[in-house]
């Protein structure tokens, strides 16, 4: 639960950034890639990961495809639509702004 | 997108689990396939179970499952009580659906806008006036010259349109045909453009068919009537019609929907303005004038202006007008120059029914939603005992967490439930009952004809209604469920006479409506039995009435040996010719003076009458005698005896003379008859006087007849079985008479009574309606409660209470309530009846039985509804009760 908290209200943005970069990708890719590219410092767990996509999927930001893999198992493909990217800017620039004043605050102390 | 999909996934619960689970087994596939430990995996998901719920919840709509529970849990509920619940449906749907046949009828012949461009800048001309007997006139009818000068008065801000009353006209197809009727309305060549309509088929009239008396005999047929008189024939363009002596062309049809401005009859055939045949008779010719604002007039500010401006051009057009006074005495003068000009809208037409039903559809409304309330209540009162009864269940689902919103859904989809089935039904009694209501208003000659669509505005007024019907069931008992005390509930502690206070005001409030019902429904009954049995002074038995007319005028001798042919026939008794009968659409009144002097105040009616008529319509001439064969008018005439009181009081009349105005021709009084109603049931007597058939000119040559009525006495007890043969025999004479019109006297006596006759009926199964959902009510209710008490009447009866001391507990309250909801009803009844008092005939609202007929009705209901929950309260067995407790 206390990883989970460092994530809280970022996970969002990792996963439409990820996305954004890598179209078409399953669950565990993305927590894997969230991984990798933050050098294993951030790691999104799987009890909030679903439910944060599943919440993106409502609100348009990601849609979903089942597809089949060579496995012959059917996975849940991951891509951004036209809102999510216009969402990602709107969390990037947020979160520009919030870790700015994070740092200014730092200084200052 | 997204609701859907929510509202796609709340539906299909079963497969979104699958569809989760999978994903989630995937992953944990994957997970494993890299390398990572399972249980780890595992453990990282958390409780499956908790990821599933959490997960299903974000992809599904809440609300909507729960609704769908709660509908489902709701239909259960109803199905638990099956009677009550069918009661509800029933008495519900009779109430929904009476209350949008109502709306059908009056949206139909009062609201919805014609279907023409510009409606809603379209307003009638009227001007107001005092009458003669003092009461105000209204009337949107101008001469047309005055049309013309207005119209040119106005032109830069408005149109005038002259249209005249669509009156049912004799026509033929062609010269040897039979002749038919068909409404016809006169109107000017600019209605149509004005109006934005397009032919269905060839050419409409334009202004240039207005050109001049007689220049343009074109005529346009009404869609309604190419259909179903021509089968949308298109080679009707260019057929003649005749019109007495004037042939027209066909040179188009209509549009589809148009069928005139009088709302309640179809328009079948128009013809220019200017072919009319007393278009040339200035002071005669006259048509409602309509005026259409142009586009850039604004009618909030522009249209008082114009009133102005327009009255002005008016009153000076009638100052100026030398021939309009001549021989009117100087008040009436005065009187006629009193006028206001007043505009109308007139976007949803302008008609006779309207003017007549309005009143009565006022009524119907009332009525209507009356009896819904007091269905909506009897449910009410049902979902509220059966919420008292599941209090325990509501204070379980509190204390364990359910929220009161829920709860209050709960109780809503329920009611919700039975307004939707009541709706359903509701529909299919609107759809057949507004119809069927609409056919009752049917004179044989012109019964109301009228579009009823089942369009938006009938299906939002649906709606509405039952949003408005699911919170009157709902909210009462939803809001009292869900204050539900849960420790008190489920200790059994709640105050169990709670619900009763609530439920006894809505029995006073139903007791109310229906006693409003009543005095109303016994107001219209009586006033109709009134009517029907009022002394008619003649009689209508056995009375065939044949109105003919001779199209270039038959002299009185070959309308005499007409009817001398008639008598011939074997089967008729007697014949007598009028002018036009009693009782029908027709009168026509003179101005009297006496001696020279100058014309009084009042004027009277008048009739021409042959030799015998008297006789034949069994009205006796009480002093002097009938009219003989050499009589002519002027010359002899018979009075009435109100004619006498007034114009001779205390003389004897026989031997008078009286003119028709000063410097006239002198009629000599021959006999006196008593008073028979004229031209109204409801009119009190008026002066009446009647002159001989056969009229001479002032060279005493005789004058020719264009139309009279054969009043025909046969032996037969139903006269129109001789009509055929008859209308025949003047057929056959070939000597220019043609029969136009077939009816009889008693046909004639009903039309005067339909009104009367349908409200009288609405309003008795209404009343009925009322009365038993009431009766149902307040059984319900006194059952409930004697259920609810019957530990204390158990023990009352234990410590020696009398019967009939349970008796009164039990019953006391109900009367008084009952009490209560009366008084309330006479409050509203009287105020209602102010209302409608144009409606009532020879009755008045605060006769003494007016009041008693719906006070017994309500108490005898009331004594019925008593008697079960009186049984089983003494029915009680006390010792029963005190062991069980």
């Amino acid at each position: 639960m206390a990883k989970t908290d460092a994530l809280q209200g970022s996970l969002d943005l990792l996963v439409l950034k990820i996305l954004s970069r890598r179209p078409r990708l399953h669950g565990y890719a993305i927590m894997t890639a969230i991984a990798d590219t933050s050098g294993e410092v951030l790691r999104a767990e799987e009890g909030s990961l679903y439910p944060a996509l599943y919440r993106m999927e409502e609100a348009g930001w990601i849609r979903a495809e089942w597809i089949k893999k060579d496995t012959g198992r059917r996975a849940r493909v991951y891509e951004l639509t036209a809102a999510g990217r216009k969402q990602l800017g709107a969390e990037e620039s947020r979160w520009q702004s919030v870790s700015m004043a994070i740092n200014r605050v730092l200084r200052e102390a | 997108m997204s609701l859907w999909s929510r509202i796609w996934n709340s539906v299909h619960g079963e497969q979104l689990n699958r569809e989760i689970d999978e994903e989630l087994q995937a992953h944990i596939e994957e997970a494993i396939a890299s390398g990572r430990d399972p249980k780890e995996v595992q453990r990282a998901f958390g409780s499956a179970l908790h990821t599933r719920e959490t997960s299903y919840r974000i992809r599904t709509a809440g609300w909507l499952e729960s609704l769908l529970s709660d509908v489902s849990f709701g239909w259960r509920q109803l199905c638990r009580n099956k009677l009550a619940s069918t009661a509800a449906v029933l008495s519900l749907a009779l109430g929904i659906g009476s209350c949008v046949a109502a709306f059908r009828l009056i949206d139909a012949l009062l609201w919805h806008p014609l279907p023409i461009s510009g409606s809603s800048k379209l307003y009638v001309l009227s001007h107001k006036m005092p009458g003669f007997d003092g009461k105000p006139l209204e009337d949107s009818h101008w001469p047309t010259p005055e049309f013309k000068v207005m119209r040119d008065a106005v032109k830069d801000q408005a149109d005038l349109i002259a249209i005249s009353d669509a009156d049912r006209t004799d026509i033929t197809w062609s010269t040897d045909d039979d002749m038919e009727k068909a409404h016809v309305a006169y109107v000017s060549g600019n209605m149509f453009p004005l109006f934005g309509l397009e032919p269905a088929l060839g050419r409409l009239l334009s202004p240039a068919d207005d050109r001049g008396p007689g220049l343009n005999p074109y005529a346009v047929l009404s869609w309604d009537y190419w259909n179903h008189r021509f089968g949308r024939d298109p080679n009707v363009l260019g057929r003649s019609l005749h019109i007495g002596d004037q042939a027209f062309e066909i040179i188009g049809v209509g549009p589809r929907d148009f069928t005139g401005t009088e709302k309640g009859t179809v328009t079948d055939i128009f013809l220019p303005v200017s072919m009319n045949r007393l278009a040339s008779m200035d002071s005669v010719s006259r048509h409602l004038t309509f005026l259409m604002l142009k586009p850039n007039i604004n009618p909030a500010t522009d249209l008082e202006p114009l009133r102005q401006h327009l009255s002005a051009v008016s009153r000076a057009f009638q100052l100026d007008c030398s021939t309009c006074f001549r021989g009117m005495t100087q008040t009436d003068i005065d009187r006629f120059l009193n006028q206001t000009l007043v505009f109308g809208p007139a976007g949803a037409g302008i008609s006779e029914l309207q003017k007549d039903y309005r009143r009565l559809l006022g009524i119907l409304g009332l009525l209507v939603a009356l009896v819904l309330l007091i269905a909506c209540v009897n449910v009410a009162n049902m979902m509220t005992a059966q919420a008292a009864a599941r209090a325990q269940e509501m204070a379980l689902r509190i204390s364990i967490g359910a929220g009161r919103r829920r709860l209050v859904q709960l109780i809503l989809a329920q009611s919700a439930l039975l307004a939707l089935l009541a709706s359903v039904l509701g529909a299919s009694f609107a759809a057949w009952s507004a119809p069927f209501v609409l056919s009752l208003i049917n004179p044989p000659d012109n019964p109301a004809r009228l579009a009823l669509p089942a369009d938006w505005r009938v299906l939002l007024f649906g709606f509405g209604l039952i949003v408005l019907v699911v919170l009157l069931l709902g909210l009462l008992p939803a809001l009292r469920a869900s204050a539900v005390r849960p420790v008190a509930a489920l200790k059994g502690g709640e105050d169990p006479h709670s619900p009763r206070h609530l439920m006894r005001g809505a029995i006073a409030l139903q007791v109310a409506f229906c006693f409003l019902v009543l005095f109303l429904s016994s107001l219209f009954v009586t006033s109709f039995q009134r009517l029907e049995r009022r002394p008619l002074g003649f009689s209508t038995d056995r009375l065939l009435l044949l109105e003919a007319v001779a199209s270039k005028g038959q002299l009185p001798v070959v309308w005499n040996q007409t009817a001398e042919a008639l008598r011939a026939v074997p089967g008729v008794d007697s014949v007598a010719i009028s002018g036009w009968p009693l009782l029908g659409r027709i009168r026509i009144n003179s101005s009297i003076s006496i001696n020279g002097a100058p014309p009084s105040p009042i004027p009277a009616w008048f009739l021409n009458v042959s030799p015998g008529w008297t006789s034949t319509m069994k009205i006796p001439v009480v002093f002097g005698r009938d009219f003989l064969p050499q009589d002519t008018s002027p010359g002899a005439a018979i009075v009435n005896e109100t004619f006498a009181k007034t114009f001779f009081p205390g003389q004897d009349p026989i031997g008078r003379t009286f003119e028709l105005g000063a410097n006239q021709p002198t009629y000599k009084i021959v006999g006196v008859t008593p008073d028979v109603p004229y031209h109204d049931l409801r009119e009190p007597s008026s002066a009446v006087f009647y002159v001989p058939f056969d009229e001479i000119d002032d060279k005493s040559d005789p004058k020719t007849v264009d139309f009279a009525t054969f009043v025909i006495h046969t032996s037969a007890q139903n006269p129109l079985v001789l009509a055929s043969s008859l209308r025949q025999l003047i057929a056959q004479r070939h000597n220019g008479l043609r029969v136009s019109n077939i009816t009889t006297q008693l046909d004639l006596l009903r039309d005067q009574t339909i009104r009367e006759r349908l409200i009288a009926m609405l309003a008795t199964f209404f009343a009925v309606v009322a009365l038993l959902l009431a009766g149902i009510g307040l059984y319900a209710v006194l059952n409930y409660s004697v259920l609810q008490r019957r530990r204390e009447i158990g023990i009352r009866m234990a410590i020696g209470s009398t019967r009939a001391g349970i008796v009164r507990i039990v019953t006391l309250d109900a009367f008084l309530v009952v009490a209560l909801g009366g008084c309330t009803g006479v409050a509203l009844g009287f105020g209602a009846a102010r209302y409608v008092e144009s409606l009532f005939y020879q009755v008045k609202a605060t006769d003494a039985d007016m009041l008693a007929l719906p006070a017994c009705a309500i108490l005898v209901t009331t004594l019925v509804a008593t008697l079960p929950a009186v049984l089983r309260a003494l029915d009680t067995d006390p010792t029963e009760i005190l062991r069980a407790g």
